[in-house]
This record gives structure tokens, sequence and C-alpha cells, in this order.
């Protein structure tokens, strides 16, 4: 909004005293200033990864990815987190995925195209995406931990977080079912197949990499969130025997590490956490590109 | 496998042999469920944040609980400074990060060749993808030491911190939905222009930007949401003291920030009051979003 405004104003103001800046030389500022933020923004991406890379690369190793998280001590791992990790991440796509692709369905081969409760589905989810995330922790607290006594555990943190990440999960495969030819459920029905066949057998396949793109982006957002998890999954260190645990993930990890940040090992635990967390970003961005490779063939 | 497949015996009359298909009748049902899970969770989220945040309103007093200064739990629950801190670390991101995060959507839709553009795009991803507190950590290693020294101030845990980490945080999602709207353009636009014997960046500024106002204006509403909706990097870099900031170079406490450090031990009014800060929050969304569809309907005409 406001850049907006400004790069007008810069341009009046340099047409405007033209005896200052012939046109060709504005024209070499504003080209400038471009090229100056396009280098600006991959300078703080390149930043920001490599200063933690830099320095949490050479702490992580095997004993820290599989050793026991220890209070104190020189020998504490993650291994505990991960697990915790995983199992926030399979748990709410087990309940989000499911939902959100059947009401995809539901939208691009059921509904009535611009009915009143297509309208009403569609402002309802894209609330939900509107909602900030620490307002889901709040709902999840009281919600899932309180009235219906889940207690602190991976149950209440996937639930919560399956209704964050139901959006996200809803538009992308939308996009890829909607991205189907119309002509491959003419097709289906001139063969006389019911409708449900048609879905499962020719147009569910040809959106699967869709699909899978939304579940790793969603994947991404698991990984990614904090506020919501600690308050409703709790960060209990130990490994969780089962979902009704309470479990520290990777972020909430890093998080209470940056707490109390003292011994030069508490230093290196944040860094190697920080430096797992980027790797698992980059191998999330790599799948989609290749599946995305994968669709364009 | 269905009903339609089965080979009908001669001499009958020939009608589809279920008018009524169970198994259809099953998945539409099962979908259209599914589609309701949506519309029940918005509902329970609203009608639970409403519920329990009112106990706070009728104890303090709306006007009481948004204008008050003093955010002494259980006594005094006024969140002025937090409302202050969010608006002002929100602006702030957005004057540093948007005109940046425009510029790059320009340079990687119409000055990048394509190769470097295929290059920096997965990069504006990458950035997208990295979890908050890992920006938050950032920060503190990093941006907060350099406030300390820069400015020569004890504690470099300042609402400047906050600003500079958000506005790193909100350039991939202004950058993608500026870029992806500048693409959207009809070439004519831009060959009218170069017709017309305006340069190129010319162009850009005067036609290109202006036409895809909309949804750059989109793609800033969405960057503001992120800066507002925030929560773990500020709790990291900014200090979170729920005092009003005399300054940037003051520690401050956002809204978000407020629900996220107590809510953990809050109980009775203090809870609720932790749920109102949430409904305040949501009125900030709400606002946005109600904003933004009015400038968008006032270009539409």
């Amino acid at each position: 909004m406001s850049k907006f405004t400004q790069s007008n104003s810069t341009i009046s103001t340099l047409t405007g005293s033209k005896s200052l800046l012939s046109r060709e030389n504005q024209d070499k500022l504003l080209h400038g200033a471009i090229w100056a933020a396009a280098g600006v923004t991959i300078l703080f991406l390149l930043w920001v990864v490599w200063h933690i890379l830099s320095n949490g690369l050479s702490h992580v190793s095997w004993e820290f990815i599989t050793g026991a998280y220890t209070r104190i001590g020189e020998a504490s791992g993650i291994w505990a987190m991960i697990v915790s990790t995983v199992y926030m991440v399979l748990l709410s796509l087990a309940f989000a995925a499911p939902i959100g692709i059947m009401t995809a369905i539901y939208l691009t081969e059921y509904a009535k195209p611009g009915s009143k409760f297509v309208q009403v589905i569609r402002f309802c989810t894209e609330s939900l995406a509107g909602i900030p995330s620490i307002v889901y922790g709040l709902f999840g607290m009281t919600f899932f931990v309180t009235t219906l006594g889940l207690g602190f555990s991976i149950l209440s943190g996937a639930l919560t977080l399956a209704m964050l990440i139901l959006p996200v999960i809803i538009r992308t495969t939308e996009e890829a079912l909607m991205a189907v030819p119309m002509s491959y459920r003419e097709g289906g029905y001139a063969l006389g197949s019911s409708k449900i066949y048609t879905i499962w057998r020719l147009i569910l396949p040809s959106a699967l990499p869709g699909i899978v793109t939304s579940v790793i982006l969603s994947t991404g957002r698991v990984i990614g969130e904090s506020a919501p998890v600690f308050l409703t999954a709790g960060m209990v260190t130990q490994i969780p025997d089962s979902v009704m645990d309470s479990g520290r993930t990777l972020t909430v990890h890093l998080y209470k590490l940056t707490q109390e940040l003292f011994t030069q090992h508490e230093w290196d635990q944040a860094y190697a956490t920080a430096t797992i967390l980027i790797v698992l970003v980059l191998m999330l961005n790599l799948a989609t590109k290749v599946i995305a490779g994968r669709l364009n063939k | 496998m269905n009903t339609a497949t089965k080979v009908q015996p001669q001499g009958l009359q020939l009608a589809p042999k279920n008018a009524i298909d169970i198994k259809e009748i099953f998945f539409h049902g099962l979908f259209l469920c599914c589609a309701m899970v949506g519309v029940l969770s918005v509902s329970t989220i609203g009608w639970f944040v409403f519920n329990e945040g009112l106990p706070a309103f009728k104890e303090a007093g709306v006007t009481e609980f948004v204008t008050g200064k003093e955010w002494l739990p259980p006594a005094l629950y006024g969140i002025l400074p937090m409302i202050v801190a969010s608006i002002i670390s929100t602006a702030g991101a957005v004057m540093i990060g948007v005109p940046i995060a425009i510029l790059t959507a320009v340079f990687l839709a119409e000055i990048a060749p394509k190769w470097l553009a295929d290059l920096v795009r997965p990069a504006v991803e990458l950035l997208a993808g990295i979890p908050s507190v890992v920006y938050g950590f950032f920060g503190l290693v990093i941006i907060v030491p350099a406030i300390e020294t820069l400015f020569n101030i004890p504690a470099g845990n300042t609402l400047l911190a906050g600003i500079i980490v958000l506005a790193i945080m909100i350039l991939p999602t202004v950058i993608t939905i500026s870029e992806t709207s500048i693409r959207a353009l009809p070439s004519v636009y831009k060959e009218g222009a170069l017709a017309l014997g305006a340069s190129h960046v010319y162009s850009i500024f005067k036609v290109l930007i202006p036409a895809a106002k909309s949804g750059i204006l989109t793609g800033v509403a969405l960057g503001v949401a992120r800066a507002i909706g925030e929560t773990m990097a500020i709790i990291m870099v900014m200090g979170n003291a729920p005092a009003m900031p005399g300054s940037i170079l003051e520690p401050a406490r956002t809204l978000t920030a407020n629900i996220a450090m107590e809510m953990s031990y809050a109980t009775g009014i203090h809870s609720s009051a932790l749920y109102a800060t949430g409904i305040v929050l949501l009125a900030f969304i709400v606002l946005l979003n109600g904003s933004l569809l009015y400038l968008n309907r006032k270009r539409a005409y």
C-alpha cells in the first residue's frame, strides 16, 4: 500500500523537476531500485540460512538426532522432539486430509457452483484461514484440552492443527480438481460409469499430484507452527508413548532453548535444532518441485 | 462394479435398475458432511472465543478494557499498550517490507531474465516456509545485539527488533501475490505503453503497478495479517513488557504475545481477559479484510 503511493510520488517529484533528472536518469534510478530490492530480499534469505547452517551443521550429528534429551550435560539429543513432530504431522494430516479432500470434491463435483450454500462454505473456509494461529491455540486449549478432557496431548495439538491446515488442503485440492479437463468426466459418464466411479477412477488419479502438493504444504505448516502447539500439546521432553501423551515438537523445542541460552552447549543445541528445521523445509520444498515437475511432463 | 454395467435380461423393460442408487447417495452425503466441518469449525471457534471473552468485558467494561493502560492481572485489565505495540510493529514492518517486496515482485515479473527469476522464485518460497521460531532465533542472535550496539542501549529486545523481523517475514507473502497479479495483466497494457514511447521502467510504474493495484493490495493485506498474527518470533525479540512503549527502542508486548505468554497459567477472569484479547485481535483481522473488500469493490466500478 505504502510503496504504491510512494513510488508514484517518487515519479511525480522526479517528473516535476525535469531539470534535475532527465527521464533517462529516472529510469536508471528506478531500475537500480528494483535490482536493489531484489538483492535485499535474496541477501536476507542467504543471510538467515547461511547464519543458521554455518553455526549449526557442525553440531548436527547422529548422536544429536537420535539422543535422549537431558536438561544438563553435553550429550543432549532431540529424538523425542522428532518423534513428537512426526506424530503431530501424521495425526493432524489423518484428520485434515480426508475431510479437506472430500470437501474439495463436494465443492467441485457435487455442489451447484455459485449457490448460497457453496458461498457459505467458501466464506467459512476463508475465515478459518484468516484466524491468527494463537487464537487456534487459545481455542484448542479450552476446547480440546479442558472441555473435552484430552489434556495436554499430541491428540489435542493435532486436532487444533488439523483445523488450522484444513483451508490449505481444501483450497489446493480444489484447484487440482478444477484443473482436470471436463472431457474426463464426460468420457466417464459416456461409458456409463456412475459419478462416484468416475471421481474415484478418473478424476482423483489425474488430480493426485496437486493433492499430494497440498498435503506437503500442510506438512510444512504443521512443522512450522509453534504457538498453538505448546498451548495444546505441552512441552514435555519425553518420547510420547501414545497420542494421549504430551510432547514437544521441534519448533517448540527451539523456542524453549532460546529462553535459556546460557552455556555454549545450549547455543550449539539451538543452532543445530534450527538447522534441522531449515533442512526439513528445504526437503519439503524440493519434494513439491519434483512433483510439480512430474505434473508438467 | 455398478448397476449401469450389468446386462439387462431380455424382454424386460429397459429402465435404470435402481432409480435411487444407495452408493451414490452415501458418498454424496459423506462429502456434504465433510464440507460442513469447516462451517462447524468456524462457528465453534467463534462461539467459544466470544463466550469465554465476554466475562472479562463485563468485569472490566469494553471501553476500559480497550483503552486501559495498565495490565496487572488479576486487578487491572487494560490492553491499550498491546494494541499500540501490535499496530506500530505491523505498520513498521509494512513500511520497510512492502516497498522491498513490491519492487522484488516487479523484478521477478518484468526485469529479471528467465533463468534468474527461476532461481529467485524458489528462494522466495523457501523464505515463506521457514518456521517463525527460526526467524525469532535469527532476530535474537543477530538483530537484537545489533540494535544494542548501534543505539548503545542495554537491551536490544525492542519494538524495532520486532519490526525488522516482521518485515522479513512478510516479504514472501507480498512478493508472491504481487508477482502473480502483475503477471496476470493482459500484455496489451505494456504493449500500449511501450507503443506510446514510454520506457520499460516508466510503463512499469505508471501502467503495470496501478493496473495490478487490487492484487498488490491483497498481497499487502495478507502480509499485514501475517504480521498481526505472528506470535513466537515477536515473543523472542520484543522484550514482552506489558507497558506502553515510549519509543521503538523500548520493549513492548503485542496482543498475540499477551495471549501466548499468559494462557498456560491463567485462570478465571484472567483467562477470560486473554480471550477478550483474542476478540480484539479478530476485530483487527475483520477490519483488515473489510477494508480490502471495500477497496477492491471501489476499484471494480
